[in-house]
């Protein structure tokens, strides 16, 4: 890295080709199709977007006008259907989360050692994620139907009147939730997993001789230790459960009653079914800011613990 | 009578599996009801539930064909996920080992730049991509469902994944390959490639699976039948009113799950440590 040392042809040819700039030369053009890409189908798109966000579309004319902060005042002002997706999606994430990291980590736990059964086990848990949204979400929705599903058949064997699962607001909100934790939760446990792997077995053991016994163990210094890989975890999570789309658009639509009707959902709706295209951007502005609070919560809290 | 100490193992031991495998059941139950209920006709569906159907009905495969092009959005979904699956490990390899190895003006910003790109969900950029690709003649095509996943945030994912592995690779190989004339291209190529064999694999199993089962993106940019994907056609299988035609659908979405769980059955390890790596590192 002197700058001495010449290879043979650039040499000759052009010796303004220091070994340096022709590092920054290649190592753009190396980047350069990703970069390339990314402003076009990922920067410019976002600054479309803010722009967007401070318009009005007619769709007609083609014509935008600038029309200030009035779709964010829309949203968050006027249109109470706004605040009724939101808390839908609070619902949803405060659901699915606690949910979710709690299963997983209890996967975890009872599979994170080699044995007999373990390799099923884990293989099993983990067969939604490998499958797609779609198909999950049309299973469910086949088992959870009215009087003929599956799950409504089976609960009647055992004497219990099942509800219309996905006809009823709030049975509709807690099988979405279900049927997603099903589908993801074998993710965070493989995440689990390779947490508690990397705890080294000497605690455990120190702990043990300590007198120690399982649950305090785990309390004392299985969960501080997995702290930092719970952060993480959580806010993955969280975020995804703001992100998601397939699964409520196909099993529930959305509905009955708006009940299931989520952030992601909401934008699609307004863009693409009713387009509202300046409406559905200060949406999508709304969404990327809660998203945004939500990774730099993770940040700090991970400097703060770190520190 | 008191159980020795090997005894109570046992019966320890048989308490979780019977736990974990009550607990396994909403995960495994769907794949059997799906299975089975595909070979139903649209009555038996609807009546008691039993695992193993009373008439194997065989020509419900035979239909989904015959209910929309199914062989061909098929062969959609494969050629697009192989697509971006090539394309995505090639750019995301290049960039990935620029950024890991390569010492340019910007790189520190371009890095942030990128990983910002990872917050951003693609719900939030989908509008200002429809408008764009309407401009460029590319609606009802399959060029943006290529473009998107590639130059995503899933693409930058597949990027940071390949970056952390070449800076873990022990630099002395490419340093000889240097001495010995190899360009950088050379060294990228023959060197750092072969060696990143299991980041490879990973992104090119995560991707293949991304792109197999996208369906927002189908879904807004595609409107003939004959250009659907997979997951698009599944949902498509209705009667004139909306109601699903669940026989056909079933049978059509076992068609589109099992071929996967298969590969997923054979190489589950690798599978899962692929998931593992993009989660712990993206």
């Amino acid at each position: 890295m002197t700058g001495h040392i010449r290879t043979g042809t650039t040499a000759t040819r052009a010796p303004w080709l220091t070994l340096r700039r022709r590092e920054m030369f290649e190592g753009w053009l190396f980047v350069s199709p990703t970069v390339i890409g990314f402003l076009i189908f990922f920067l410019g798109p976002l600054i479309a977007v803010i722009i967007y966000s401070l318009s009005e579309w007619n769709l007609l004319s083609q014509q935008m006008t600038y029309i200030g902060t009035a779709n964010y005042r829309d949203a968050l002002i006027q249109n109470p259907d706004f605040w009724h997706v939101i808390r839908n999606s609070v619902i949803f994430a405060a659901g699915l989360v606690p949910l979710n990291m709690t299963l997983a980590l209890a996967l975890a736990l009872a599979l994170c050692r080699p044995g007999r059964g373990v390799v099923f086990f884990r293989t099993a848990f983990f067969a939604p994620v490998v499958t797609s949204a779609v198909a999950w979400a049309i299973v469910w929705k086949f088992l959870l139907q009215g009087e003929a599903g599956a799950v409504n058949q089976m609960l009647a064997v055992i004497g219990i009147d099942g509800p219309n699962w996905l006809r009823e607001p709030d049975w509709a909100m807690a099988a979405v939730i279900v049927t997603r934790v099903l589908k993801m939760v074998g993710l965070n446990m493989i995440l689990y997993i390779a947490a508690l792997q990397s705890i080294p077995r000497d605690y455990e053991d120190a702990a043990r001789l300590e007198g120690a016994g399982n649950w305090q163990i785990f309390r004392m210094v299985t969960w501080p230790l997995l702290a930092p890989s719970t952060l993480i975890i959580m806010v993955i999570t969280t975020i995804g459960s703001f992100k998601v789309f397939d699964h409520i658009y196909l099993m529930t639509g959305g509905g009955p009653e708006n009940g299931t009707l989520v952030l992601a959902f909401y934008i699609y709706e307004q863009a693409f079914e009713f387009f509202n295209v300046g409406y559905a951007s200060a949406l999508a502005m709304i969404m990327f800011a809660i998203v945004l609070v939500l990774a730099l919560v993770q940040i700090m809290l991970r400097q703060k613990g770190s520190a | 009578m008191e159980l020795t100490i090997r005894q109570a193992a046992i019966v320890k031991k048989l308490c979780w599996t019977l736990a974990l495998s009550v607990v396994a059941v909403p995960f495994l139950f769907p794949f059997l009801w799906m299975i089975s209920s595909a070979f139903k006709n649209a009555n038996e569906i609807f009546g008691q539930p039993n695992l193993i159907p009373d008439v194997w009905r065989w020509r419900n495969f035979v239909e989904v064909f015959e209910y929309q092009p199914f062989a061909r959005q098929y062969f959609n979904s494969i050629y697009i996920a192989v697509l971006v699956t090539g394309l995505t490990l090639i750019l995301s390899s290049l960039a990935g080992y620029a950024l890991a190895r390569m010492r340019f003006a910007g790189a520190g910003l371009l890095m942030l730049f990128l990983l910002s790109a990872l917050m951003v969900p693609e719900e939030v950029t989908i509008v200002p991509n429809f408008f764009l690709m309407k401009w460029l003649g590319a609606m009802d095509t399959h060029i943006p469902l290529v473009l998107l996943p590639v130059f995503g945030p899933h693409g930058v994912m597949a990027t940071f994944l390949m970056r952390q592995y070449f800076v873990s690779l022990p630099k002395e190989l490419e340093e000889a390959g240097k001495m010995d004339g190899l360009s950088r291209l050379g060294i990228w190529w023959k060197i750092a490639l072969p060696m990143s064999r299991p980041a490879l694999a990973a992104v090119a199993i995560i991707t293949f699976l991304f792109s197999w089962n996208l369906f927002l993106e189908p879904l807004v940019f595609l409107s003939s039948i004959e250009n659907f994907t997979l997951p698009l056609a599944l949902s498509n299988f209705t009667d004139p009113y909306g109601s699903p035609l669940w026989h056909l659908q079933l049978a059509a979405t076992s068609l589109a799950v099992v071929p996967i769980l298969i590969v997923y059955l054979i190489a589950q390890r690798q599978i899962i440590e692929s998931f593992a790596m993009s989660g712990v590192k993206g």
